[in-house]
Parts: C-alpha cells; sequence; structure tokens
C-alpha cells in the first residue's frame, strides 16, 4: 500500500506543482493518474521512489516512511517505466532488462537466463535480446522498459506514460498485455496518462487531477463514470458530450435480430449479451 | 637511392620504437587524467570555465622554456625524458579535459536520469553509464591528443631525446635529405598507426555506436517492414515455440 499524507511540492523556482496531496493506493490494485498536461502527475509518481522529495507532507509504503529509506536501495525495490522506455543505448537489450539484478548482485549469468524469460513473458521473441534498444521499434523498447522493471520482482511498479509514444494500434496490445500482466503478477501499479480512456481500460482506482494535483474525484471507473463529481469530471471524461452514452435498439431482422447498443451518436457498437459480464470485478 | 635507410635501419627502428613510447604514456595520461577534469567541469559553470580556461592557458605555454622549467619544479635531471613525458601529458590534458568536459555533457540527460530512477548510485552511474556514453566524443578528442602528441614528441630531441625528430635535426645538419624525408614519413606512420589503433579500439569497446549496423540488422530482422511496426504479432503473447527462437546465449 502506498499513501500519501498531505504531500506538497514547491520547485526551486517557485513553481507549486502539488499542493496538499492525500491519497491511498491500495496493494495489488492500478491506480492511475490523469489530467491534462503539467497536472503534477509525474510529480506525484516521482515522490514515491525519491526522484523528487516532497516539500511537505509524507509519502508512506507500508506505513514506511520513503524519506528515511535509502534512495538507492529505494528505487532498486520499485519497477520504474518511463515515456521513452529510458533504455541504456549502450547495453543489449538483455543487459538492459538485467540491470538492477546485476546492480543488486545477482551473477551475470543467472540475471540474464532471467531477462530471456521477462522476455517471453512482456511478448519479445528471445532473439531481440542481442541486439541494441535503437535496434527496436518504440513499441518493442516500451515491451522491454517494462521486462526491466519487473526484472527485480519489485511489489511496485511506477509507470509515468509508458505507451504515450507508441502508435495506437501498439497502444492498445500493450494495454491489453499490462492488463494480463497485472492479473498474472498482482503488483501495485500507479499509472500515469492523460488519455482518459487508458485510465478507464486499465485502472482499478482512476484518480483525475486538477492543476497542482488537486484530485476532481478518485474511484472506480464505474463509479466515477455513474456519478461524475463535477462538470470538470463530467466533461474530463467526455459524459457532458454524450460520448460515453450508450442506447440499446432493437436490431432489425424481422423479430429474430438481437438488441444492439449504440454510441450517443446513433453508430452501432456492440450487441446485448445475455446475463452479466463474466470479467465483471 | 635509399642508401641511407638501408645503411641506418637500426637506428630508425630504435628511433620509432623510442617515439612510440614517449608519446604512448601521455596520450593515457592525458586521458586518464581528464575524465575527472571533465567531471568536474560538468558539475558548476565556476568549474567548467576554470577547467576550459586552464586548459587554453596550459595550452599556450611554449615548449622550450616548458622543458627548461619542468627539471627545475619536478627535480628532474636536465636530460630526463621525463621531463619530455610531462609536457606532452600537460599539453594533452590542456586539450583533453575540454573534449572530456564536451563528451561528458554530451550524455543525453534522460538517459541519465532514467539510471539514477531504476537505481544507479551516482559513482556507478558515471562509470557505467556516463562514461561509455560519452565514448564517442572522448574518442573523437583524444585521436587529435594522439596525432598532436606524435608530433610534439620530435620537439624533445633539443632536451636530447632520442626520437625520430633526431632524424630532421641530423639530417637538416648534414645535409642528407633522405634521412629527413624518412624522419617524418617515419612519424606520419607512427601517427597513422596510432590513430587506426583507436578506432579499432573504440569499434571494440562502442560495438552499439557501429555505424551502419543498425541499419543493416534492422531490415533483414524486423517483421513488419511495410509499416515499420514491431516485429511483435498482433496477438502479443507468443506461444513458447516462437519465444524460444535464439534463446540459449544465457
Ligand atoms: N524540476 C522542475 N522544476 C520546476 N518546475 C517543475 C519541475 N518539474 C515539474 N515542474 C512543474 O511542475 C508542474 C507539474 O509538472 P509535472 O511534470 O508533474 O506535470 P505532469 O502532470 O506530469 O505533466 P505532463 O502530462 O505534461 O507530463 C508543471 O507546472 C511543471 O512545469
Ligand atoms: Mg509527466
Amino acid at each position: 500500500m502506498i499513501e500519501f499524507e498531505s504531500v506538497s511540492k514547491r520547485f526551486d523556482d517557485g513553481t507549486m506543482a502539488v499542493e496538499d496531496f492525500s491519497l491511498v493506493l491500495p496493494s495489488r490494485q492500478t491506480t492511475v493518474f490523469v489530467g491534462s498536461s503539467g497536472c503534477g502527475k509525474t510529480t506525484l509518481l516521482r515522490m514515491v521512489n525519491r526522484m523528487v522529495e516532497p516539500t511537505s507532507g509524507r509519502v508512506l509504503i507500508d506505513g514506511e516512511d520513503v524519506a528515511g529509506r535509502d534512495k538507492v536501495q529505494l528505487r532498486r525495490s520499485i519497477g520504474y517505466v518511463l515515456q521513452a522506455a529510458g533504455l541504456l543505448p549502450h547495453r543489449k537489450v538483455v543487459d538492459n532488462v538485467a540491470t538492477v539484478p546485476v546492480l543488486t548482485g545477482t551473477a551475470k549469468a543467472k540475471a540474464r537466463e532471467a531477462a530471456y524469460e521477462l522476455l517471453d513473458t512482456v511478448g519479445l521473441d528471445r532473439a531481440l535480446g542481442k541486439r541494441y534498444p535503437a535496434q527496436l521499434s518504440g513499441g518493442q523498447q516500451q515491451r522491454v522498459g517494462v521486462a526491466r522493471a519487473l526484472a527485480s520482482d519489485p511489489n511496485i511498479l511506477l509507470m509515468d506514460e509508458p505507451f504515450g509514444a507508441v502508435d495506437p494500434l501498439v497502444r492498445a496490445d500493450l494495454q491489453v498485455e499490462l492488463r494480463r500482466l497485472q492479473q498474472d503478477l498482482g503488483k501495485t501499479v500507479v499509472f500515469v496518462t492523460h488519455d482518459i480512456d487508458e485510465a478507464f481500460l486499465l485502472a482499478d482506482q482512476v484518480v483525475i487531477l486538477k492543476k497542482g494535483g488537486v484530485v476532481a474525484q478518485a474511484g472506480s471507473p464505474a463509479e466515477i463514470l455513474a456519478a461524475p463529481a463535477d462538470d470538470f469530471v463530467a466533461s474530463f471524461v467526455g459524459a457532458d458530450r454524450g460520448k460515453r452514452t450508450l442506447h440499446l435498439r432493437d436490431g432489425d431482422g424481422g423479430g429474430k435480430g438481437r438488441t444492439i447498443v449504440v454510441d450517443g451518436d446513433g453508430r452501432p457498437i456492440g450487441v446485448l449479451a445475455d446475463g452479466p459480464a463474466d470479467g465483471a470485478r | 637511392m635509399l642508401d641511407w635507410t638501408r645503411a641506418n635501419l637500426d637506428l630508425v627502428r630504435e628511433l620509432t620504437i623510442n617515439h612510440v613510447q614517449l608519446a604512448i604514456v601521455p596520450i593515457l595520461a592525458s586521458f586518464v587524467l581528464s575524465i575527472p577534469l571533465g567531471w568536474l567541469a560538468n558539475r558548476n559553470r565556476v568549474l567548467r570555465a576554470v577547467v576550459i580556461t586552464g586548459g587554453s592557458l596550459l595550452y599556450t605555454i611554449p615548449s622550450l622554456p616548458l622543458f627548461v622549467i619542468l627539471p627545475i619544479l619536478i627535480g628532474t635531471r636536465v636530460l630526463d625524458s621525463l621531463n619530455l613525458v610531462v609536457a606532452l601529458t600537460i599539453y594533452g590534458v590542456a586539450v583533453m579535459a575540454r573534449s572530456a568536459a564536451d563528451a561528458l555533457a554530451s550524455v543525453d540527460r534522460t538517459t541519465v536520469e532514467a539510471s539514477t530512477a531504476i537505481g544507479y548510485s551516482p559513482f556507478g552511474r558515471f562509470v557505467r553509464v556516463e562514461l561509455p556514453l560519452a565514448g564517442p566524443v572522448l574518442l573523437a578528442g583524444i585521436r587529435v591528443v594522439a596525432v598532436s602528441t606524435i608530433a610534439l614528441v620530435s620537439v624533445g630531441v633539443i632536451i636530447g631525446s632520442q626520437n625520430l625528430g633526431y632524424l630532421f635535426s641530423n639530417g637538416k645538419q648534414r645535409g642528407i635529405l633522405e634521412e629527413v624525408v624518412v624522419g617524418i614519413l617515419m612519424s606520419l606512420l607512427v601517427a597513422l598507426v596510432f590513430d587506426v589503433v583507436i578506432v579499432l579500439l573504440g569499434r571494440v569497446l562502442m560495438p552499439w555506436n557501429r555505424p551502419g549496423r543498425a541499419g543493416r540488422k534492422r531490415a533483414g530482422l524486423v517483421a513488419d517492414p511495410a509499416t515499420g511496426g514491431p516485429a511483435v504479432p498482433a496477438p502479443p503473447k507468443l506461444d513458447k515455440a516462437d519465444a524460444g527462437v535464439g534463446g540459449g546465449d544465457a
């Protein structure tokens, strides 16, 4: 569990990036910070691994203040995936993945073996392990970034717009895969995005942020959709534009047709099935 | 033709070996010494100014007075070849410190930040991330230092150093053109060999930096040439059979 206790951050130049932010991020769940550019998402995320130190307030991991932990050790114990993957260009892919275990003293051969298995886990061909990062596509680099973050088997995974730089199709793949990984591995994931659809897709808890790290609303996607806290949230999730409003319409076909679901503009997007969804959580 | 050369092969060989030995130490020493200076220069603006300006000033010291002063400063004998080595190291550092400062500043900030974020200690990050990534610019700097050091070694004949420079001065004194030419050619050859060795070392030590390599590999291996998209099949999870390709390297 990660707790933010009235955390504020004022940067040296006077920018108040986050003001009095408090939130509990439950263990083994995915919390997504979503909000427009500059609202303080990255700042919040980086306070967890002490890349940014709060000006006031505390960040606790399982009840322990991170300020009391050794920075280097803390960072090695937390997986971090950056927007531009942040891979080391002079290391082969497999060595990038093995970085943290090697830093913490695992024998190189053993760490590499584990790294190859992680390439399987994130859906990369093992042959790519011998390449340098520059020889991979953006989507592949992102997967390597995820594999590297998983390599030390951390409890916490910080992801800062990890899929922001890849094209929409690849992003959709990566999102689906992250969901699968999360189901298998049960990490405490903190994910930052400014894409509300991505937030709804991945989150157990969505945190919609306004400028200065002000929480506009926090809750499950269902809660937020069912009852947007205010106009800001309603407009942010697109509820005001009818974007999320779906209607049922009887299909044509002389009474044999199924009930179809249409969006706010009347475009069909699916059919209504009998019974509840089995993936419901 | 080549009478002088044929008669003096041993002399030429001996002088060449000596020349190489005199050049290697200052080149290595200026490389090693410039790294901490380059690190210092990137701490803050004042230190940067000190290192860069200091380097330029050192380089403007004329070599002859330096040869004269050095024995007094470091307590060597006037004709000691150590004087030459120290003087050449000073000139080498003067050039290389700036290169090292630039090289370390050229390293991508995001990569450095990323390595901090995943848990490199400051020292580990410097040695294993910043230094190797500064490699290409360091290499360019040390090539310049190598060539200029090899040229400067010749000046050492003034203080009695036995190197290829002896062939110029002796040849000129005695009016043997061939001796002068051989001296020049051998210095050029030594400089060329040093340069090639440094470039090859760079290739071996920085395999990620090999030009053209990325392009070739990519063309051969990427599964999705049309869009330049990922080589990953559409259903993201590969089964074991696919995933095993190219394994067994660990
Ligand atoms: N090192 C810094 N020094 C000064 N101001 C900073 C620094 N880092 C961030 N800021 C400022 O703090 C605010 C929040 O920045 P932050 O990076 O957390 O935003 P973000 O929500 O991640 O935005 P984006 O979606 O664009 O990544 C911004 O106004 C930003 O300009
Ligand atoms: Mg950000």
